[in-house]
């Protein structure tokens, strides 16, 4: 990467949400959806972000994109700080910033052709109408695999890789710079998920966008990230490049997480639970290191004070207090 | 089949068809389609959506929803009885008794408004001699069986007290709670993250071997097929179209489409692998059971594919000790590529 400027930077960004009971309706608690998560993605960069089911890994696309307000924290998008623009300035950086969703089905209007999906931002920004906008749509057709003859069939006419086809064509559409990338192929069959994985990757290389890549698939993850942050409770526990967090995971959750990914290699050893217990509630989270009721290392101190993001190494980072500078994580997983 | 294996024989399924009849017209969801467990053993059902994997489950266990659907030809037999022959009640006796079944989303099969000690206390007093009080203390007893904490308490709750992982655990510990001969499992973890995913397989398995049920489970995912199953039938619209032992079909794949999937598939930790290789695709999508068409349903998507695939079935044969695919270019498919 050249450009030392980060395409996006996020910092200290939480988001609650009130719990509201009783007929009344009254406040009863505090989703603790996003609790202080701070990361950056470089220009051409794709960061991958995994985490079990409700850590929080949608509401910081969400917030990103400001499709959601957070509740405070910083969004800089190219050095501008986005957080506090209004609908109108916000504009001009709705166009850089897009994101493809995981339901292909649910994202695309039934009863608009495939290439008006694809044409709309085009019009409602005023980039391209009539013929233009139709050349433009037939041009981004053929970038993500579609004929250009296939712009007037209805999406229930496509399969569920070509619709999330669509859906990605429509993001290209303004030129953005950075593409949200929520649980994108989860939804597909494994045959197909591989021919959108590829487009992905085929499109960074053209364009030199960056992708902020969610999904709970370790394996996707990992072939489609430069470097991956890994999510629990609403906090990032470790980041790192690719290669070095998959060859030396330090936090004891992302340990667990990489033994509990089943491999494909029927010799290889058993699945054997690294971790007993149930993910916590965000309601609730639990006091000091949120894993610690899961967590076969918990000491005392884990159960009072919370550890904080730090080095570990060249651009990695870990929250453990087994990591805390003193010594190495145990290395006998 | 030798002697010693069909007396271990628990499910034998023989040229099962089902049938949906649809606005679109009549189609085969599951087409021709035999196999066998054996007790205590586990075989893995793969193949992607809608390739006919769940039907199948249904069709075994008498449960294809009648409008739209039937089973029109085939035979099933559990424990020696056939169980496409049997009345409504002899069924009802079997299911949950000798063949259980549990579903990809616990929350639909489990009652809501029904504590989750006494839905286990009913599905035991149905099928055994049982006061309430020794179904319930049998009902406590499954519940820390499948390792869910403080099982006294839990059994007073109600399904939507507890989180998913425990559902999944609930249902498990309801599906063999009178120790039934055979267990199907359809998508049991595909719901769940991977931490509790790898707690429910390893029970499961756990469950199997101190019981001796035979396993059928049905997944996508291949990870799960390599870490579970003895063997795998691999289904493509609607019909088997390989068979293995899960040794020699990760190491030999014999028919195109299980090869496409097995190098579809990223390594599951690439360190050294450079970060933006492509990976291999399977082209085209999968057809619709609608509209097939003639020959060899991995045709339009084949790279090997001939004249002769377009126009007829490849037969399923053996290519070697207990594997067969139905390929006509199987004989040239040597060591996996
Ligand atoms: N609008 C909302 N109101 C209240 N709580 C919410 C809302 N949106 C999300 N949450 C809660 O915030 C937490 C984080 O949710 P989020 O969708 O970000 O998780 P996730 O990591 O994307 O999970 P998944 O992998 O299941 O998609 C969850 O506990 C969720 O229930
Ligand atoms: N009740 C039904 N009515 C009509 N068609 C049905 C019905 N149930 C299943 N089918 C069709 O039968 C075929 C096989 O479906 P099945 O549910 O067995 O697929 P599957 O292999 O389990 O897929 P998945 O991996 O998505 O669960 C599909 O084409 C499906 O659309
Ligand atoms: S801080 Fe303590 S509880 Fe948390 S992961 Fe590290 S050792 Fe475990
Ligand atoms: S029969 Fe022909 S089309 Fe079908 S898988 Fe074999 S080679 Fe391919
Ligand atoms: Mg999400
Ligand atoms: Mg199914």
């Amino acid at each position: 990467m050249t450009d030392q400027r980060p395409l996006l930077e996020v910092t200290d960004l939480v988001k609650h949400y009130a719990v509201r009971g009783g007929i009344l309706r009254r406040r009863v608690g505090t989703v603790h959806a996003v609790d202080g998560v701070s990361f950056s993605v470089g220009k051409g960069e794709t960061l991958g972000l995994v985490g079990e089911s409700g850590c929080g890994k949608s509401t910081v696309a969400r917030s990103v994109l400001r499709l959601v307000e957070p509740s405070s924290g910083a969004i800089k998008l190219n050095g501008t700080d986005i957080t506090g623009l209004s609908k109108a300035d916000m504009r001009p950086h709705r166009r850089s910033m897009q994101i493809v969703f995981q339901d292909p089905f649910a994202s695309l209007n039934p009863r608009m052709t495939a290439g008006d999906i694809v044409g709309e931002p085009l019009g409602v920004h005023g980039i391209a109408t009539g013929r233009a906008q139709q050349d433009r749509v037939a041009e981004l057709f053929a970038q993500v695999g579609l004929r250009p003859d296939q712009m007037k069939n209805y999406p229930h006419q496509f399969s569920g890789g070509q619709r999330q086809r669509i859906c990605i064509a429509r993001a290209l559409s303004l030129g953005p710079s950075l593409i949200v990338c929520d649980e994108p192929v989860s939804a597909l069959d494994v045959s197909i998920q591989a021919q959108v994985i590829n487009l992905l990757i085929d499109l960074q290389r053209k364009n030199d966008f960056s992708y902020l890549f969610i999904a709970h698939d370790l394996a996707v993850v990992a072939h489609i990230s430069h470097r991956v942050a890994v999510m629990y409770l609403g906090r990032i526990v470790e980041i790192a490049d690719k290669s070095e967090l998959f060859a030396n995971p330090r936090h004891p959750y992302t340990q667990a997480l990489l033994a509990s990914v089943p491999v494909a290699d029927p010799k290889a050893k058993r699945l054997a639970p690294m971790i007993d217990g149930d993910v916590p509630s965000p309601i609730n989270p639990p006091s000091g290191c949120a894993f610690h009721t899961r967590c076969r290392y918990a000491m005392d101190r884990c159960k009072v004070e919370r550890p904080a993001l730090v080095a570990a190494g060249e651009g990695h980072q870990v929250a453990c207090w087994l990591n805390d500078g003193t010594g190495r994580a145990p290395e006998d997983l | 089949m030798t002697e010693a294996k069909a007396a271990d024989t628990v499910l034998d399924v023989k040229n099962l068809q089902t049938v949906f009849f649809t606005n679109s017209g009549l189609f085969r969801a599951v087409d021709d389609v035999s196999f066998s467990v054996r007790r205590g053993e586990t075989l893995a059902i793969v193949g992607e959506s809608g390739c006919g994997k769940s039907v199948t489950a249904l069709s075994v266990m008498r449960l294809v929803p009648d409008p739209p659907g039937r089973v029109v030809g085939g035979s099933v037999t559990l424990e020696g009885k056939d169980l496409l022959s049997l009345d409504e009640a002899e069924m009802r006796n079997i299911c949950g008794n000798r063949i259980s079944m549990i579903f990809q989303e616990p929350m639909t099969s489990l009652n809501p408004v029904m504590r989750i000690g006494d839905q286990i206390t009913e599905v035991l007093r149905l099928h055994q001699e049982m006061t309430a009080k020794e179904a319930w203390a049998k009902a406590v007893e499954m519940l820390r069986l499948v390792r869910i904490p403080e099982p006294q308490r839990r059994a007073h709750e109600y399904p939507h007290q507890l989180s998913g992982g425990m559902r999944q655990r609930a249902m498990i510990a309801m599906a063999l709670a009178c120790r039934p001969a055979l267990l199907i499992a359809d998508e049991p973890t595909t719901a769940l993250d991977v931490t509790i995913q790898a707690q429910i397989l390893a029970l499961i398995v756990d469950l199997q071997k101190t019981l001796g049920t035979g396993l059928i489970l049905i997944t996508h995912d291949l990870g799960v097929v390599a870490q579970t199953a003895q063997r795998v039938i691999v289904m493509y619209a609607g019909k088997k179209v390989e068979e293995a032992t899960v040794e020699d079909l990760f190491e030999n794949p014999k028919h195109p489409y299980t090869r496409g999937l097995m190098a579809s598939m990223p390594a599951v930790i690439s360190f050294g692998a450079k970060t933006d290789a492509r990976l291999n695709e399977i082209p085209g999508m999968v057809p619709s059971l609608t509209n097939l068409p003639p020959g060899c349903a991995f045709a339009p998507r084949c790279s090997l594919a001939m004249d002769r695939c377009r126009a007829e079935y490849p037969p399923l044969q053996e290519t070697g000790a207990d594997h067969f695919a139905a390929c006509w270019r199987v004989a040239e498919m040597g060591a996996a590529p």
